[in-house]
């Protein structure tokens, strides 16, 4: 044993997930201190406005409702325009929650248990903002339940054929999905949390969410095998989300739609433009709450590098739909490009989005820029702007300019669609600001399970704890450790 | 609160850290104990095989789930959508029990051979159904929700959800004695055994 391993090489060491040596006790501290204290004033300055902007979103669906959807600037030929944008929007932030959730989980990257429980709150609520949208636009939102599959008396059923019925399938399993596993991952921390409140009201609502929790191995057990479940369902649920959204477009036969490359040009764009929020979130969070110790630069590090990655492959599918509508060789195709870069009426939502979703990460190659937050924080803030303009440039600039010349038409939003949308912001800050106040920000359980002195052969392999060479040596963790010769 | 008449639950002790903890339960598991537990803020790694414990039958249940699900998906779609049921299989009973009013349109064949056009919502509802089972098949088999339990009679087991490690033998094991199991969680470094009694 001793003369293999001076023979092989140690493996570099990483990053410390939790800076400092941190406790158990100082983790669930500082987590649960942040729902027990009091809020800084910045939480109330931050709430006040979001309420007040929900409210400005129900005004505008009231004043929808009374008046007709026309009150919303989509006209023909322009049908779809920034509802279905914002729906895209919305449903596209989401995907980061669950990237980080489920496919980081899979694919064991530790570094993930401190961002995904606030990134699964920005999923579900990113999700609520984004059913508004669609529910709406139906025109007669209380006809709405004629998407679900109930028996009636018309015995008119859905036409399951439809992409458009897909997507109501795959955005509410997407939700619910999400929500279990949310909730899921909660519970422990809902214990924690139980197990601090003095008797009342708060320990009443905690101790009915936690469920018992006791913390037993015998539960453990089922509990992680039940999480490894849903995250290897939600891995391919979450990439047929946006894809079956990208279906809506591309089984049409509009000019500019009608792409194979689509679905996988919509996850990536939908991770892009979520890790970008995720950001966005979280380091005001964890400047404003002092976690840095949990939210390391080294967290932010690969986040931007995932930005970098997407940004750059949602950059060569813009590419590569010009080469292709180029390429294909088909009047229409090449047309309804040309209009949509150079000479149509909406070339500055092209240029905008082109810089902002291209341009802008590729300063993530840069390794100060991936540390510096004022830097990252510009960067996702492109990013934000950047796919809102992807999704109106598919959604209204196309449109604009369909297949016949008689048709055109030009598109201009009214104040009641601004307002909409500024209002789902409003909507959408008040429920991550009311996570922030009740529910634990970071997964408390998961970040101590990822400390060194967590793993229990921490002891007999030195400081560092159990190294890579040693699990190499003894893949089966059923096997017991191993003895010295 | 009046009643002084108590039940034992079994002995509780703490232990100072994972590695400690883990010894332990190895310790328990080779006595023969097998009504016992480890209570950890976390999930620890390897804890399965130093107490013993089998894996859990949670995946079997999540695949009848999913299975369910796609069978659910394929049957509502093809009802409602094709003449699969009635006229090729000639079940003129399910035309009677689901109304229907066949939906032509897009000109989209509406036998059995649309089948591709299913797949998405085939999809999502095994990812759904399956998703639900492994919601309410985890709380089946960890007994759970449970508003109390003896072990929140102890003061010092409040610490399970901070940083406190501890092991539970309880009094229904066959192996159970008031003094063996004492001296053997003290044998394994264990701290502050108590008794952990339950009001009945």
């Amino acid at each position: 044993m001793e003369a293999s391993a001076s023979n092989t090489p140690r493996i570099l060491e990483r990053e410390p997930l939790v800076l400092n040596n941190r406790s158990y006790s100082w983790i669930t501290n500082r987590i649960c201190g942040i729902v027990e204290n009091k809020q800084p004033a910045l939480w109330w300055i931050l709430f006040i406005p979001s309420v007040l902007l929900s409210g400005v979103m129900a005004f505008c669906f009231i004043y929808l409702i009374s008046t007709g959807v026309g009150v919303w600037g989509q006209k023909q030929p322009v049908a779809w325009a920034w509802d279905i944008t914002n729906f895209v929007f919305w449903i596209g932030i989401g995907h980061a929650g669950t990237l980080i959730s489920a496919i980081l989980f899979l694919t064991r990257q530790k570094w993930r248990t401190s961002v995904n429980r606030a990134a699964e709150a920005m999923t579900i609520f990113a999700v609520m903002c984004a059913g508004l949208f669609p529910a709406f636009h139906v025109g007669r939102v209380w006809m709405v339940w004629f998407l679900a599959p109930i028996p009636n008396a018309n015995a008119i059923w859905q036409n399951f054929k439809s992409p458009l019925l897909w997507d109501v399938f795959a955005v509410s399993t997407y939700f619910s999905v999400s929500a279990v596993f949310w909730y899921l991952g909660l519970v422990p921390d809902l214990a924690t949390l139980r197990d601090r409140c003095r008797p009342g009201l708060k320990k009443f609502f905690y101790g009915l969410f936690a469920i018992g929790w006791r913390g037993g191995n015998r539960h453990w057990s089922h509990y992680e095998t039940a999480y490894m479940l849903l995250a290897a369902l939600s891995t391919p649920l979450v990439l047929s989300v946006h894809s079956v959204v990208s279906f809506d477009f591309a089984t049409s036969v509009v000019p500019g739609w009608h792409t194979t490359i689509f679905p996988p040009y919509f996850v990536a764009g939908a991770i892009f433009g979520g890790f970008a929020m995720v950001l966005t979130l979280m380091i005001p969070v964890r400047r404003i709450y002092g976690l840095d110790d949990l939210l390391t630069p080294k967290h932010v590090d690969n986040m931007a590098k995932i930005i970098l990655l997407t940004g750059t492959i949602v950059g060569y599918a813009y590419c590569m739909e010009l080469f292709m509508a180029y390429y294909s060789a088909n009047p229409y195709e090449a047309a309804a490009f040309t209009l949509r870069g150079l000479t149509g009426p909406s070339i500055w939502a092209y240029a905008l989005m082109f810089s902002f979703n291209v341009f802008a990460p590729q300063l993530f190659w840069y390794r100060p820029f991936r540390h510096n937050m004022v830097v990252v924080m510009f960067v996702c803030m492109c990013v934000n702007m950047g796919m809102w303009y992807e999704r109106y440039v598919i959604i209204a600039t196309t449109l604009e300019r369909h297949m016949t010349p008689g048709s055109w038409g030009e598109y201009s939003a009214t104040w009641v669609d601004q307002w909409t949308f500024i209002g789902t912001f409003g909507f959408f800050m008040m429920l991550f600001l009311l996570f922030l106040r009740f529910l634990p920000v970071i997964a408390i359980g998961e970040v101590k399970g990822v400390l060194p002195q967590s793993d229990p052969h921490f002891d007999d392999h030195g400081e560092k704890g159990i190294q890579e060479e040693d699990l190499m040596a003894y893949p089966d963790r059923h096997v017991a450790k191993p003895v010295a010769a | 609160m009046s009643t002084t008449l108590k039940r034992v639950h079994g002995y509780l002790a703490e232990f100072d850290n994972v590695q400690d903890l883990y010894h332990a339960a190895e310790h328990v598991r080779d006595a023969g104990y097998s009504r016992w537990d480890v209570h950890t803020p976390f999930p620890v790694h390897g804890m399965d095989t130093a107490m013993g414990n089998p894996r859990s039958i949670l995946p079997k249940l999540v695949f009848c789930g999913g299975i369910t699900g796609t069978t659910v998906a394929f049957i509502l779609q093809t009802v409602t959508q094709t003449n699969f049921w009635g006229e090729k299989l000639g079940l003129k009973f399910v035309e009677d029990i689901v109304e229907t009013y066949p939906t032509v349109v897009q000109a989209k064949p509406i036998d059995i051979w649309t089948l591709p056009a299913f797949f998405p919502v085939m999809f999502e509802l095994t990812i759904l159904f399956s998703a639900f089972t492994t919601l309410f098949g985890l709380l089946a088999l960890m007994g759970l929700p449970r508003w109390n339990h003896p072990l929140f009679t102890s003061k010092r087991f409040a610490k399970f959800s901070d940083d406190g490690f501890f092991v539970c033998i309880e009094a229904r094991d066959p192996k159970f004695s008031q003094d063996g199991t004492k001296a053997l969680l003290e044998k394994a470094g264990g701290k502050n055994v108590e008794l952990v009694e339950d009001e009945i």
